[in-house]
C-alpha cells in the first residue's frame, strides 16, 4: 500500500486517541482539582469537625461538591461519551 | 431551613461546573458525537432553562433590597428565554442561527445583574469583590456566544464558551459572606465567620 496512503488513513485515527485521551482526562483533573483544595483548606470540609453545625453546613462541602462532579463525569458520562466517538470513528472508516 | 447565601452561590457552583465539563467534553470530541444521544443535545439548554427556574426562589428568598429582587428577577426571566431558545435550536423547531444571540443577551444581562446589585466597592469584602469580577468576566464573556451565533462551527468561541462556566463556578465557589479579600475588609462589614 502506498505510503502516504497508509499516513493519511492512520491520522483520523490518531486524532480521534487523542480526543479519547484528552476527554478522559476531564475527571480526573477536576477530581484531583477537588482533592488538592480540600488538603490545602481543611476547613472547608466540615464534616470533619460537625459538631455545632447545622443542616446547610453539613450537606454543602465544596471540595466534595467538585470531587462529585468529577466522578459523575467520569462514570456517568464520559464512558457512552467514549463509545460514540469509537462509532463515528468506526463509521468514518 | 433557608441555606445559607454563601451556599446557594456553592450549589450553583457545582451546576457550573459541571456544564463546564459538559461542554467542554463537546468541544473536544466534536459537536456530532455529543449531539449522538439526546440527553446530551438538551444538557445545556435544559440547565440554562432550569438555572433560570432555579433564580426565582433566589429571588424570592434572599430579598436584601429592592434591587437584589430586581435583578434576580430579571436575571430569572433571561436565562429561561437563552434556555427555551437553545431548546428550540437543538430540537429543530428554531432554525436560525440568530436566536443563538439570545446566550449573549443572557450572559448580558446575567452579567449586568452581577454588578448592579453589588452596592459595595470592590474590596468591601471577599463577596462584593466577586460580584465585580464575576460581573465584568460574564460581561466580557459575551464575546464567546456571540461568537457562536455569527460562526458556529468555531472551536475558539466553543472552548471560551465552556471555560466560562469553569472559571464561574471557581469564582463562585470562592465565595463567602463575610471573609476578607486579599487583606482587604471593610469595618462596615461586620465580623469575618472564619
Amino acid at each position: 500500500m502506498n505510503a502516504e496512503l497508509v499516513s493519511e488513513l492512520k491520522a483520523p485515527l490518531r486524532r480521534a486517541a487523542t480526543r479519547a485521551r484528552i476527554v478522559s482526562a476531564l475527571g480526573p483533573t477536576t477530581a484531583l482539582g477537588g482533592i488538592g483544595w480540600a488538603l490545602v483548606q481543611p476547613y472547608r470540609i466540615t464534616l470533619l469537625h460537625p459538631r455545632g453545625q447545622g443542616f446547610w453546613w453539613l450537606f454543602v462541602e465544596p471540595p466534595l461538591l467538585v470531587i462529585a462532579v468529577a466522578l459523575f463525569f467520569q462514570f456517568a458520562v464520559l464512558p457512552g461519551l467514549l463509545e460514540d466517538l469509537e462509532e463515528e470513528h468506526a463509521t468514518a472508516e | 431551613m433557608q441555606p445559607p447565601s454563601e451556599h446557594v452561590h456553592w450549589l450553583f457552583a457545582t451546576g457550573f461546573l459541571l456544564l463546564g465539563l459538559c461542554l467542554l467534553g463537546e468541544v473536544i470530541v466534536g459537536t456530532e458525537v455529543w449531539r449522538r444521544r439526546a440527553w446530551r443535545k438538551y444538557l445545556w439548554p435544559g440547565l440554562a432553562f432550569a438555572l433560570g427556574v432555579l433564580m426565582w426562589p433566589v429571588m424570592t428568598f434572599y430579598t436584601n433590597s429592592a434591587i437584589h429582587m430586581l435583578a434576580h428577577g430579571a436575571w430569572a426571566q433571561m436565562l429561561m428565554i437563552a434556555g427555551a431558545a437553545e431548546l428550540g435550536l437543538a430540537r429543530g423547531k428554531l432554525q436560525s442561527q440568530w436566536w443563538r444571540l439570545a446566550v449573549t443577551a443572557g450572559f448580558l444581562v446575567s452579567g449586568s445583574a452581577l454588578l448592579v446589585h453589588e452596592q459595595n466597592s470592590w474590596f468591601f469584602q471577599r463577596s462584593s469583590f466577586l460580584h465585580h469580577l464575576m460581573g465584568w468576566t460574564i460581561v466580557i464573556a459575551a464575546v464567546f456566544p456571540l461568537a457562536r451565533a455569527i460562526r458556529p462551527r468555531s472551536q475558539v468561541a466553543a472552548a471560551g464558551f465552556a471555560l466560562t462556566f469553569v472559571v464561574a463556578s471557581v469564582m463562585l465557589y470562592c465565595d463567602r459572606d463575610v471573609a476578607p479579600v486579599f487583606g482587604h475588609i471593610s469595618e462596615l462589614a461586620g465580623q469575618p465567620h472564619r
